[in-house]
């Protein structure tokens, strides 16, 4: 029950309360670049939540078995004594991630050509997105106990953030997406046009998100059936953004 | 970007403000947003981005006769994650509460647009000189883009700048400035008021 209330703590996390755009500010050119229209919004979301959790999968299996300090695989080579790659881990990264990149590419031009057209010139360019390095650090520091000895993280916490840090993503970019297909219809001041406008809708977004801090705490104590005590404070959060989403309109 | 292009001089004045990576051609954007909190951070990360991307300049430009033309991403990338390796063991062991701070956004420099566009656009093509003159100007302008937005974002949000006390102990410091919100706000107003005088620049010179 614990791993269950452990899962959805982590994903509710990667997906709202620490949206990955919104409060990490991971992932902000596709954000901005590819933000005008939200079919495209929506299908990049899509190719960067499928590419973060393969990404993320594979620099788990790597992190665990090899990069991390006593890991199974150099304790097998050396006899025994625990060595430390993990100075190695920004390589290894880049590199699973590069060609993770590549070999969707291929599979998804192979078995689904419509999909493929329809992704276009954005597969590619997921390779230097931000926010699949960034789960893959996130997912390491959790994995060799940086972050917190006495709770290591297995495949299913890694699996859970990467794919509902992708979420997060889609989210936060179809919103945007949305707002933006209306903003072509006011007067925004000309030198604040493109770029400049979508950085400050941005910033009220990120205010609007801002109302769920504190949410993941109030979940962890609920779910773990401990003493609450933030109740209200929870509450407040939640309904916190509705008016400040009104606003940004 | 032909070979009759601007000189090594030109190149280093325009990446400081006709060609500003932030302000003009909007890279580098998740360091720019997310260190900008206080201008020592801001100053450190400008620091490791210029490092590697001199390095990373000098040597994609050595090896440029070597690069085949579909591996070449994959080579920027990789030279660019070990310059980047190197920088962030360095400031783990010389600032190691910087590094704390900094965090996950040291690494991210591998994917930072600015360093791999200036690998594919100017150092693959050209001499080693051009290519180091070429990356000091961005890595000067990027510098120059980071302290002007941490520069207001650290005095509204604390009051402060650089850590010394600016403004008197009675402002009540504006805490969203120091937060996520607070840098998508400052970016936005800083790009406009950078559109605006640029487009006055331009009307200015054609009156002259």
């Amino acid at each position: 029950m614990d791993y269950i209330a452990n899962l959805i703590v982590i994903a509710l996390s990667a997906a709202i309360i620490n949206n990955y755009v919104l409060h990490y500010f991971v992932g902000i050119c596709p954000f901005i670049g590819v933000s005008r229209r939200v079919d495209m919004a929506f299908g990049m979301g899509c190719a960067v939540t499928f590419v973060i959790t393969i990404a993320s999968l594979l620099s788990w299996t790597l992190t665990y078995f090899v990069l991390r300090q006593g890991a199974p695989l150099t304790m097998w080579l050396t006899g025994g004594k625990p060595i430390d790659l993990s100075v190695l881990n920004y390589i290894v990264y880049i590199f699973v991630i590069a060609s993770s990149v590549q070999f969707v590419e291929m599979y998804v031009r192979k078995f689904f050509p419509p999909l493929y057209k329809a992704f276009g010139v954005y597969l590619p360019l997921i390779t230097t997105n931000c926010a699949i390095l960034f789960a893959c650090l996130k997912i390491s520091s959790h994995v060799s106990g940086v972050e917190n000895p006495a709770q290591m993280w297995g495949v299913g916490q890694a699996l859970t953030l990467s794919f509902f840090a992708g979420l997060g993503f889609t989210l936060a970019i179809v919103i945007m997406a949305g707002i933006r297909e209306e903003l072509d219809h006011c007067d925004v001041p000309k030198s604040l046009r493109g770029a400049g406008i979508t950085l400050i809708v941005a910033g009220i977004m990120a205010l609007a998100f801002m109302g769920f801090t504190g949410v993941d705490r109030g979940l962890e104590n609920v779910l773990k059936k401990q003493p609450v005590e933030d109740t209200a404070d929870k509450q407040a959060a939640t309904t916190a953004p509705a008016p400040q989403d009104g606003q940004s309109k | 970007m032909t070979n009759d292009g601007p000189t090594p001089l030109e190149r280093f004045i325009r990446g400081i403000l006709p060609e500003n990576p932030v302000y003009r051609q909007l890279l580098g954007m998740c360091p720019t947003l997310a260190v900008t909190n206080s201008m020592r951070a801001a100053m450190t990360m400008a620091g490791a981005v210029a490092f590697v991307l001199i390095c990373a300049n000098i040597v994609t430009s050595l090896i440029r006769g070597l690069l085949k033309p579909h591996l070449r991403i994959l080579v920027f990338t990789l030279t660019i994650a070990t310059f980047v390796t190197i920088a962030d063991r360095l400031i783990a062991a010389f600032m190691y509460d910087m590094s704390k701070q900094l965090g996950p956004y040291i690494p991210l420099i591998i994917v930072n647009c600015i360093i791999i566009c200036r690998c594919e656009v100017c150092a693959s093509k050209q001499s080693v000189f051009t290519a180091t003159s070429d990356a000091l100007g961005q890595a000067l302008g990027n510098m120059l883009a980071l302290a002007s937005i941490a520069t207001v974002r650290e005095i509204l949000g604390t009051g402060m700048w650089f850590g010394w006390r600016v403004l008197p102990a009675a402002w009540p410091d504006w805490v969203v400035m120091v937060l996520p919100p607070g840098a998508f706000l400052t970016l936005g107003l800083l790009l406009g008021c950078a559109n605006w005088i640029s487009v006055k620049w331009a009307q200015h010179g054609r009156k002259a």
